[in-house]
């Protein structure tokens, strides 16, 4: 028997039903006529290249892979009715299908190792659709079913006669000639070998090259690309900064940072009025930790800005570590894998934490396009499309690796268009004796976990490109598919070496992520040096370059430092788990140098000072241009008709429901649900909470399964004021920890985290942005004694497009934290609870409408000032010790923080969560200043506001708490009737006037709903 | 079963695969029920089967075993079917309960476990083939979401023998799964009912998925095995209850619903030695 490729599909029985099918009949229907089909059918194709027999064969189907309950086989393809075709999709050749090594695995115990070792194994998707021709599904595929970035869309049954190979590049040793080339050809080099290295630090590398009087190899090239992509080095915000702002900054409002830049640590004003800020990270985010560490919270901090992720302690035994990353190139390009690595590389990151730390929660905040938006540039995929497959691949990723997502968001904004935001998050729990590890020389360098292939080159360098229309073509190789199975693998054995009875079988631990092997061995090797044996990893495929080896960022895959003597230990648990693992080389040289091998030769040598000190960093000029910002914050959504000045209160009605329903507020469910935010158990505050689902503020779980000392996870995101991005960072600094407190975390144990995405940073008015924004994290770090712990930055988020125009996104800064909540007895919900409970408002109201929804929705701007809410620094820490305080005095029957469409929003929310009515006094809430509007005072978006429910005999207790702090009572909760509860607003402007709360619960949960 | 029960704990046997994920808080809920919990991977007992021998109890957990490939536990069933159904069997014939949530309950179907022989009828040699299926869901995705549950007053389950009668807002369970129709013959889902091994529906109010006749639970016919789409095991203390903060303490007294099946499997794994 010759090897052929054998052909197996299998259908669903028609009384088991196609979910599946019915869903394509769902999306099609938005498409034009031409492409919705009459009929959909739905069948899984597996392709097996290798000798069976036929008898073989029918039992790999008909026992294996065909459920005899609701599926049947086909061996070979069943031939389609009169007026049907048949659409195929299929994964590219290359492309992982992780599907394919689980079948693999199950047709090697049917019909024996032996003879399974031949098989080959392929998986792809068989439509049947009647009513279209062949081209209308191919492009019906095309938008809804394929992406031609991994997949080949076919018009009939697909049964090639064998499967591609890999294709053998000659080995060489390859220079890249540059000493003699002059700026404009190395900045071409730069380009055309997609370096994506500036002309100085070309240049750098060119005298480098010329003091060793030879000419560069390519895998030193690459290698040094990669760890000096803005990706890995982060060379813009460590760069010294010159920045500029007008000089009457102040009398307008703002807040200026030449002013205070004697109280600011690396920052000292020059001649022309400029502030030269000397690395701009160090002095304003890390700053505020190492402040707040020298005050005290150094027996706290435990780890910060060092490793994978920041580390903060627990309780005596136990440390809790938290990382947050972006996905937002590959995301744009193939949403479902590059949202699905994104998850995978973060979870990596807490993997790789100190002597490696379990990963237990995560989170996730997209920023998009909107729905609305009628076409897209060339070059785009649909934001709902993007949406849609960014939640499958966190669904499939997060579900599979079995860590609960348990918060997160998603900001709609169509400058989001070409370049989305996939912000994944992860929170992992450690031993104390597990938060640091080195390499020491003699160590192996053991890498775990999945093969090395062609996949996700140029991953770091792209990332820290612009995107532009034909970035889909030449970057395709920069996306990964995951396979969550491998890495969940990989974890268990990872844990089981860190908890071994011999004790932590590792000196060190690392994740493979951008840049590959380059970047893991080149940090754990910084200090020591390694001599890698490239030959040695596992490849997916034959016929990979030593280079390919070395930059590949293929998934799943951790490398550790492991003395010689307990390798066969490592050994042994990755086999018992069913791991891959090699020994790449050895951790150490004489001349702290990186050498590459490839068996005998030497394909690479750099030394470690140079790859990690050597790259240039120019001062960079930063210019704060307040009326540029203005312009490009922009005001109400597009397309929204600007309404007319509400006047009676059926308006401001009409105003909340509408609030309620906009997509930034309106109920996430269909994303939420599709996570198992449930598993490992832990859950104390779910994402919904109260009997009608309410929208929770932050998520609690227990880090110690046996303990009821719970660990409090929120988020803060305020990129509706990004006309001032330090405005902006305070009041995402401040939402966050609103968050947080509102469900019992203690204020004085939040740890937070930056993350920065920005469009270009090469304009100085960006730049300029940046450094507000980091500033705000300077101030309201310190001011609310939340130190950074880690944090993130992508700095070149816009997109060009093929008609030359480029949209930037909006400066995005994501604040996550989280917070110890000392028992889960304190845990508080914003659910209502009991009629005849007070509603509490905590903090002040101004009529400041600047970057509301409230504007966003085409409200009427002169029922207040067009001017920014503002974070008072005293204050809102002040606010939510107090609010802490209350909780802890069992005071608080529920809490909601009062944010996104203003505080009637937010009491309406609290009311409907619990299933209750509502009186609000509009004319108590307490102001500043005269002659704020009632509009005003329903839908500003002031930050440093809580609203509390309190028992009628609790509130002098209330009062004393909060002597100092503005706070009324503002209403109470009340009684549902038969149709449900009643939300009644009494105002001073417009008298006094009811709604059943239905009405807002339905716009909420059908806002954003799928 | 002799090095079945250490003292007053009987030990639990908790499967592991690749890709499977609840087995930590499977393994809690029996340590929390009196039970010692241990973890072994499925390669292991397949290469030395008699280790199923030592326990008094299984739990054969959920999560996506070799990434739900194939069709939901389509893969580690082939695997059971293959090296392990022998072991398994004859463990369930010498009274050890079994529960399998979720992705085992997917498993068990698959692997000829459940639901198992008629009454009075010895388990087969060779694993049957399914007669019960766990399909995709009937909207077409993954759910998490607490549901209410009510259990067949002819149900011969072991695992839920005597809850009853409590507070109908803590008569809930959480699932989270993406393929948990229940779909059987006509005859056979009968044949089910009339044996008494329906050991769990949803309640018509919180029916997401679509089963036929609302299961979401089967048991075999000694009633020691256990297979349901919900996870009791992460409803074993009160504050993981949606709503618990607004239950009243004396509602969240005793134990969770969760908890006492566990409690039921380790009573009658501790009476079946004495």
């Amino acid at each position: 028997m010759t090897a052929t490729v054998h052909r197996i599909e299998i259908h669903r029985r028609p009384e088991a039903g196609d979910p599946t099918a019915d869903a394509i009949r769902r999306d099609a229907a938005g498409l034009p006529d031409a492409l919705v089909p009459s009929s959909v059918h739905c069948a899984a194709v597996y392709l097996l290249e290798g000798s069976l027999a036929d008898a073989e064969l029918l039992r790999i189907a008909e026992e294996l892979l065909a459920d005899p309950v609701m599926q049947s086989a086909v061996i070979g393809a069943a031939t389609p009715e009169p007026g049907q075709v048949v659409i195929e999709v299929h994964p590219l050749p290359g492309v992982m299908d992780p599907a394919a090594a689980s079948i693999a695995t199950a047709i090697a115990a049917m019909v024996g190792e032996d003879r399974a070792s031949g098989i080959v194994v392929r998986t792809g998707r068989r439509y049947t659709f009647g009513g279209i021709d062949a081209e209308a599904g191919r492009e019906l595929a095309t938008r809804l079913l394929a992406n031609p970035v991994i997949h080949a869309i076919h018009t009939e049954p697909y049964q090639p006669s064998s499967f591609p190979v890999g294709h053998h590049q000659p080995f060489e040793v390859r220079d890249v000639p540059l000493c003699e080339l002059d700026a404009p050809s190395l900045e071409r080099l730069s380009r055309e070998a997609h370096l994506f290295l500036s002309l100085d630090e070309m240049l750098a590398i060119q005298s480098h090259y010329r003091s060793l009087e030879r000419e560069p190899r390519e895998i030193e090239l690459e290698t040094l690309a990669q760890t000096w992509s803005e990706h890995c080095v982060h060379k813009t915000l460590k760069a010294t900064i010159d920045y500029h702002e007008p000089a009457d900054l102040s009398d307008r409002g703002a807040v200026s940072i030449r002013e205070s830049a004697g109280n600011r640590p690396g920052h000292s004003l020059g001649a022309d009025g400029s502030v030269r800020i000397d690395n701009l990270l160090k002095s304003t985010v890390a700053a505020a930790t190492h402040r707040l560490m020298a005050e005290g919270l150094d027996d706290w901090c435990l780890s910060v800005f060092v490793d994978n992720a920041g580390i903060v302690a627990f309780d005596e035994d136990t440390a809790v570590c938290m990382k947050v990353e972006t996905h937002n190139h590959p995301s744009a390009i193939e949403p479902y894998g590059g949202a699905a690595t994104g998850i995978g590389g973060c979870i990596r990151d807490i993997m790789g934490t100190g002597l490696a730390a379990k990963p237990i929660a995560a989170t996730n905040v997209f920023c998009v396009g909107t729905d609305a938006a009628p076409s897209v540039p060339n070059g785009c995929l649909h934001p709902h499309r993007i949406l849609g497959e960014v939640v499958g691949g966190v669904r499939d990723y997060g579900n599979r690796m079995g860590i609960p997502i348990v918060n997160g968001g998603v900001w709609f904004d169509d400058r989001y268009i070409g370049n989305p935001l996939v912000y994944c998050g992860c929170v992992g729990v450690m031993p104390r004796t597990a938060i640091e590890g080195d390499a020491i020389p003699g160590d192996r360098i053991i890498a775990m976990g999945g093969r090395t292939g062609r996949d996700g080159i140029h991953g770091a360098t792209f990332s820290s490109a612009e995107l532009t229309d034909t970035h889909a073509d030449e970057f395709s190789h920069a996306v990964q598919i995951g396979n969550a199975i491998t890495e969940k693998v990989t974890l268990d054995a990872v844990l089981a070496a860190r908890d071994h009875v011999d004790g932590c079988l590792f000196t060190a631990i690392t994740d493979c992520g951008a840049g590959g092997f380059s970047s893991a061995v080149g940090e754990m090797g910084e200090k020591i040096g390694a001599i890698v044996q490239l030959e040695q990893a596992p490849l997916k495929y034959d016929g990979l370059t030593p280079v390919e080896v070395w930059i590949s960022e293929a998934q799943e895959r951790m490398v550790l430092a492991v003395p010689a003597e307990k390798v066969a230990k490592i050994a042994a648990i990755c086999e018992g788990h069913g791991v891959e693992w090699c020994d790449l080389g050895v951790f150490g040289t004489p001349g702290r140098e990186l050498i590459l091998r490839w068996d005998e030769v030497e394909v690479g040598r750099i030394g470690m000072e140079f790859l990690h000190d050597g790259v240039p960093m120019p001062v960079r000029k930063a210019v704060w241009d307040p009326e540029w910002a203005a312009l490009e914050a922009g005001g109400e959504d597009p397309g929204v008709e600007p309404q007319p000045k509400i006047a009676d209160i059926a308006g401001l009605f009409d105003a909340a429901a509408q609030l309620l329903g906009h997509p930034n507020l309106a109920s996430k469910a269909w994303i939420v649900r599709q996570y198992d935010h449930e598993v490992q158990g832990g859950s104390v505050v779910k994402p919904f909470v109260g009997p009608n689902a309410g929208p929770g503020d932050a998520a609690i779980v227990r880090p110690v399964p046996t303990s009821p000392k719970g660990l409090a996870i929120g988020n803060g995101l305020a990129t509706g004021l990004a006309r001032d991005p330090y405005e902006m960072g305070l009041a995402a600094i401040d939402e966050c920890v609103r968050n947080m407190v509102c469900v019992g975390a203690d204020p004085s144990r939040i740890a937070i985290l930056d993350n920065f995405c920005w469009p270009s940073c090469d304009d100085p008015r960006n730049l300029g942005s940046l450094v507000r924004a980091a500033e705000a994290c300077l101030d309201g770090g310190i001011a609310y004694g939340t130190p950074f712990i880690s944090g993130k930055d992508s700095l070149n988020n816009q997109f060009t497009t093929d008609e030359g125009l480029t949209i930037r996104i909006p400066p995005t800064l994501l604040i996550s934290g989280m917070g110890i909540v000392e028992d889960e007895s304190l845990a508080t919900t914003m659910d209502a609870k009991r009629p005849g409970n007070r509603l509490v408002l905590i903090g002040e109201t101004t009529d400041r409408l600047g970057g509301s929804h409230f504007i966003r929705i085409g409200g009427d701007a002169l029922s207040g000032r067009d001017e920014l809410p503002t974070v008072d620094l005293e204050r809102g820490p002040r606010t939510a010790t107090a609010v802490h305080a209350a909780i802890k005095q069992g005071l608080v029957r529920s809490a909601h923080d009062a944010s996104e469409g203003g505080l009637l929003v937010a009491a309406i929310e609290m009311a409907f969560a619990g299933g209750l009515g509502v009186d609000v006094q509009l004319d108590m809430v307490p102001v500043r200043g005269d002659g704020v509007s009632d509009v005003a005072r329903a839908f500003a978006e002031d930050p440093c506001r809580y609203l509390l429910e309190v028992k009628e005999g609790d509130l002098d207790a209330i009062a004393t708490i909060f002597d100092g702090i503005p706070h009324a009572v503002i209403g109470r909760f009340t009684e549902a009737g038969p149709d449900g509860g009643e939300v009644v607003i009494s105002s001073g402007e417009f008298g006094v006037s009811s709604e059943l709360a239905d009405r807002f619960r339905n716009a909420w949960e059908k806002g954003c709903d799928r | 079963m002799t090095d079945a029960n250490h003292g007053d704990a009987p030990r639990a046997l908790i499967i592991t695969a690749p890709g499977i994920n609840c087995d930590g808080e499977l393994s809690l809920a029996f340590r929390e029920a009196g039970a010692t919990p241990t973890s072994v991977l499925l390669s292991d007992l397949i290469d030395r089967p008699a280790i199923v021998d030592d326990f008094a109890l299984i739990g054969l957990p959920g999560g996506f075993s070799y990434g739900d490939d194939g069709g939901a536990g389509r893969v580690l069933a082939q695997l059971i079917r293959k090296g392990l159904y022998g072991a398994l069997s004859a463990a369930i014939d010498r009274g050890v309960p079994m529960i399998a949530p979720c992705n085992g309950f997917q498993i068990a179907v698959q692997a000829g476990l459940l639901p198992g022989p008629g009454n009075g009828e010895n388990w087969p040699e060779v694993p049957s083939r399914p007669i019960v299926a766990l399909a995709p869901n009937e909207a077409g995705r993954f759910r998490d979401d607490w549901t209410g549950f009510e259990i067949p007053s002819e149900s011969r389950c072991i695992w839920t023998a005597g809850i009853e009668g409590i507070d109908p807002a803590v008569m809930v369970l959480p699932s989270a799964h993406g393929e948990g129709r229940f779909v059987a013959a006509p005859d056979v889902l009968a044949d089910l009912d009339r044996s008494g091994r329906i050991a769990l529906r949803y309640t018509a109010r919180d029916h997401f998925n679509g089963s036929q006749d609302r299961v979401a639970g089967i048991c075999d016919a000694s009633g020691l095995v256990f297979g349901l789409m919900p996870h009791p095991e992460r409803y074993t203390r009160w504050s993981q209850h949606p709503t618990w903060t607004r239950l009243d303490p004396s509602v969240r007294s005793g134990d969770t619903p969760g908890l006492m099946m566990f409690k039921n499997a380790v009573r009658f794994a501790l009476a079946a030695v004495d």
